[in-house]
C-alpha cells in the first residue's frame, strides 16, 4: 500500500521526476505513477467509506476527511526514506495511510476498536504508528509544529541526516506555536519541512478573512527559511518541491516552509457540509475540476501509460481494500474496560 | 554529610545525570551562557557544551514542544522555565501534548522528560510572578507533579524524575533556593509518589508540600514549645499523593491541618482532605482545617503581600483550632 520508492533512490538532490529525466529508467517512471495514483485512490476510496460509517455512526467525534488534498500526501511520502519522520495534524488519515500504516489499523481506529493503532484511544485525529516513525496525529490547531521542530533536534543532536516532515494546515500559520518552532527550526538549523496544506479554509474562515498577508510562503522570509508555492493538485509538482526541502535538510539542515495550494472537497469535518454556510457549490464544483487524482490520470492517459480497464482495476483494488478495512473494523472487538486505566503513566522502577 | 543549598543539591543531580546517560539535556531560557537565571544550572555549559545545555529564545510554548518532540524519539529532555509563572505560555504544550501523548498513542509514545524551574511565591514580585501552580498540574492524568522542600530531597527527587519515563512537572521553590541542608554524596533517588514523615508527634498531623515544609517544621518547633508535638507529613509528590502515609498519620493524631501555598479553591488541600474524610473518617476528632494563600491575586504592598500569604503564625492558629485549644 506504501507509495515509498526505495532509499537508494531518494537521497539524491531534487527531484525531476516529472520531467521522467532524474536518472531513473522510463520504466519506472511508469511505475512510480501508477504506485502514486493507487496511494492516492486508496486514501479516496477508504476516506468515501469513513463518511459513510460516520453516517451510519460506526466512527464518531469529529472526523476530518482529507479527500481533495491526496496528492500531497501521497506525493510527499514517495521521497521520504522509512527513517525520515512525520508530524501531522487531525486531517490525518491519508497521511497515515500514505505513509505505509495499514487501511485495518486505521479504519479500527476510527471505529474506536481494539486493534486500531492506538487500541481506539485516539481515535480520528490521532493516528500513530511508531514503527513508521509517524508520530502523529495531533488536535490543537499549530500546537505539533514544535514537536516537529524538536524531532530536527534530536536528529541533529545524534547526527543523523533523517529529515522531520510537518503538516498543517494555513490556518496554523498564525498561531504563536508556528512562528516560535519556525524561529528555533531556522535559528538552530534543524532538518525539518514544514508543509502548509493551504485548503483555503480554517474550519468555515476563509484565508482572506483570518490571514492578513496571504502569501503564506512569506511567513518564512521572517525566519530566513526559504519557501515555495506548489501546485498541490499535481503530485510531481509536490515530489519535486519536497525533493528539494529534502536534500536541503539533509545536507545542509536547511528547513524550509512549502506551501501546498491545494482544495478540500469536503467540509472542514463531518460536521459540515461540502458547501453552504462559508462557500458556494459552484466555487466548490470549479476546484473539483483539479481534483489530483484526475490530473494524474490525465497525465498518464496522455503518456497512453494506463491502458482502458486498467484505471477501473486499480479503482476496484482500492475500494476492495477499503471494505477490507471496513470489514477488519468491525469485527474487531472493543478494547476491554481495563484499558480505561492502561498508558495513563509508564511503569517505571523510580 | 555535606551541607549544599537546595540550589547547588539540584545541580548536583543534573550533573550527575548528564553524565549517567547522554540522551539527556537541558534546555531553557538563559540556561548556558548565562549559566542560570537562578544559577541552577552555573558551569553546566562549560562541561557539557552546548547541545547537552541550550539557551532558547523567550518562547515557552516553543521549547516545551521541542522537548516534547526530542522524547518521542528516545531523548530524555529537561526544560526549564525561567519560572512556572511564564509556563503557563506552555500549557499547551505540557498538558495537551506531554501529558497524553502515552494515552492518546495506545502506549507507543512515552515522555521520558522534565520540565522545572521556580514555582511559588516570591518577595514583592505582585501578581504574575508570585504564584503556585501546583493545583493545576497535578488535575492533568498522565503527569507526575514533584515538590521537593529541602536539598536532600530536592537531588534525590530530581534524578528520579529525570530517570521517570513519563513527563514529571518538577515545582522547585523559588524562596529555597539558598536554604541549605545536608544533603548524601553521589548517586541516590527519592522514589516518587512516596511521602517522608519529617518530624513526629501525636497532637496533630501537618500535611505540607515545597516551600511550607518548612513553614510546617517551623511550626512543629514553636508547638513543641509549648508541649505540642505533631507529625509533619511532606508529601514531596502531589501527583501521585501518598495517601497511606496521610492516614498513617492521621489515624495516629486523629487531627489534620493542610498547608499550601496556593489558593483555596480546588487546590492540593482540597485533595488531601478530601482523601483524609474517605480513609479516616472514624479517626477523626476535628474537622480538618486548611492553611492556603488568600483567594486574591498576589499584592505588591509588603503588608497586603504578608497578609495573602500562609505562614507560620496561621499554620499554629490552625493546630490549636482543630486541638480545640482556640
Amino acid at each position: 500500500m506504501t507509495t515509498q520508492v526505495p532509499p537508494d533512490t531518494q537521497t539524491q538532490a531534487p527531484s525531476t521526476a516529472s520531467a521522467g529525466n532524474n536518472g531513473q529508467p522510463a520504466d519506472d517512471q511508469a511505475s512510480l505513477r501508477k504506485d502514486l495514483l493507487r496511494s492516492m485512490l486508496i486514501q479516496r476510496r477508504f476516506e468515501e467509506r469513513c463518511a459513510e460509517a460516520y453516517a451510519l455512526g460506526k466512527i464518531g467525534g469529529f472526523c476530518h476527511l482529507y479527500i481533495g488534498q491526496e496528492a500531497i500526501s501521497a506525493g510527499t511520502m514517495s521521497m521520504l526514506r522509512p527513517d525520515d519522520y512525520v508530524v501531522t495534524s487531525y486531517r490525518d488519515h491519508g497521511q497515515a495511510i500514505a505513509r505505509g500504516m495499514s487501511p485495518r489499523s486505521v479504519m479500527a481506529e476510527l471505529f474506536g476498536r481494539q486493534d486500531g493503532c492506538s487500541g481506539g484511544k485516539g481515535g480520528s485525529m490521532h493516528l500513530f504508528d511508531k514503527s513508521l516513525n509517524f508520530l502523529g496525529g495531533h488536535g490543537i490547531v499549530g500546537g505539533h509544529v514544535p514537536l516537529a521542530a524538536g524531532v530536527g533536534w534530536a536528529i541533529k543532536y545524534r547526527g543523523g541526516d533523517q529529515v522531520c516532515v510537518c503538516f498543517f494546515g494555513e490556518a496554523a500559520v498564525n498561531i504563536g506555536a508556528f512562528h516560535e518552532a519556525l524561529n528555533m527550526a531556522s535559528l538552530w538549523k534543524l532538518p525539518c519541512v514544514f508543509i502548509i496544506e493551504n485548503n483555503r479554509y480554517g474550519m468555515g474562515t476563509e484565508i482572506s478573512r483570518a490571514t492578513a498577508n496571504e502569501d503564506v510562503t512569506a511567513r518564512g522570509a521572517a525566519y530566513r527559511m526559504p519557501g515555495e508555492s506548489v501546485d498541490a493538485q499535481d503530485v510531481f509538482a509536490v515530489r519535486d518541491a519536497v525533493g528539494r526541502a529534502l536534500h536541503l535538510a539533509r545536507t545542509q539542515r536547511q528547513p524550509t516552509l512549502l506551501e501546498m495550494r491545494t482544495y478540500r472537497f469536503m467540509g472542514h469535518s463531518m460536521s459540515d457540509a461540502a458547501s453552504g454556510t462559508y462557500r458556494t457549490k459552484e466555487e466548490l464544483e470549479e476546484n473539483m475540476k483539479r481534483d489530483p487524482i484526475l490530473v494524474l490520470r490525465e497525465k498518464m492517459h496522455a503518456g497512453g501509460e494506463l491502458p482502458d480497464g486498467e484505471l477501473k482495476k486499480m479503482d476496484d483494488e482500492a475500494k476492495a481494500i477499503a471494505q477490507d478495512a471496513w470489514d477488519f473494523a468491525d469485527k474487531s472487538p472493543e478494547p476491554p474496560l481495563s484499558e480505561l486505566w492502561e498508558d495513563v503513566l509508564v511503569d517505571t522502577t523510580s | 554529610m555535606p551541607v549544599l543549598t537546595y540550589r547547588d543539591a539540584l545541580r548536583e543531580a543534573l550533573r550527575e545525570e548528564l553524565i549517567r546517560d547522554d540522551r539527556v539535556f537541558l534546555m531553557g531560557e538563559e540556561v548556558a551562557q548565562y549559566n542560570g537565571a537562578y544559577k541552577v544550572s552555573k558551569g553546566l555549559l562549560d562541561e557539557f557544551g552546548p547541545m547537552r545545555i541550550v539557551d532558547t529564545p523567550i518562547t515557552e510554548l516553543g521549547f516545551a514542544g521541542v522537548g516534547i518532540g526530542s522524547a518521542m524519539v528516545g531523548l530524555r529532555p529537561i526544560i526549564e522555565f525561567m519560572t512556572w509563572n511564564f509556563a503557563l505560555l506552555a500549557i499547551d504544550q505540557v498538558v495537551n501534548a506531554a501529558a497524553k501523548m502515552l494515552y492518546m498513542s495506545g502506549g507507543q509514545f512515552p515522555m521520558p522528560m522534565v520540565f522545572r524551574g521556580p514555582n511559588g511565591s516570591a518577595l514583592q514580585l505582585s501578581a504574575q510572578h508570585s504564584q503556585a501552580w501546583e493545583s493545576w498540574l497535578a488535575h492533568i492524568p498522565g503527569l507526575k507533579v514533584v515538590t521537593p522542600g529541602t536539598p536532600a530531597d530536592a537531588k534525590g527527587l530530581l534524578k528520579s524524575a529525570i530517570r521517570d519515563d513519563n513527563p514529571v512537572v518538577f515545582l522547585e521553590g523559588e524562596m529555597l533556593y539558598n536554604t541549605k541542608g545536608e544533603v548524601p554524596q553521589g548517586d541516590y533517588t527519592i522514589p516518587l509518589g512516596k511521602a517522608d514523615l519529617k518530624r513526629e508527634g501525636d497532637a496533630c498531623t501537618i500535611v505540607a508540600h515545597g516551600k511550607m515544609v518548612l513553614v510546617a517544621l517551623q511550626v512543629a518547633d514553636a508547638l513543641a514549645k509549648e508541649g505540642i508535638a505533631v507529625d509533619v507529613v511532606d508529601l514531596r509528590t502531589v501527583r501521585p499523593i501518598d495517601i497511606e502515609a496521610i492516614a498513617t498519620s492521621v489515624r495516629k493524631t486523629n487531627r489534620a491541618v493542610v498547608l499550601e501555598e496556593g489558593w483555596e479553591i480546588c487546590g492540593v488541600g482540597a485533595q488531601v482532605v478530601d482523601f483524609i474524610q474517605r480513609e479516616c473518617f472514624d479517626d477523626l476528632d476535628s474537622p480538618v482545617l486548611r492553611v492556603h494563600q488568600e483567594d486574591v491575586p498576589m499584592p505588591y504592598a509588603k503588608n497586603l503581600e504578608r497578609a495573602a500569604k500562609p505562614d507560620a503564625p496561621k499554620a499554629i492558629a490552625a493546630v490549636k483550632k482543630v486541638m480545640y485549644l482556640a
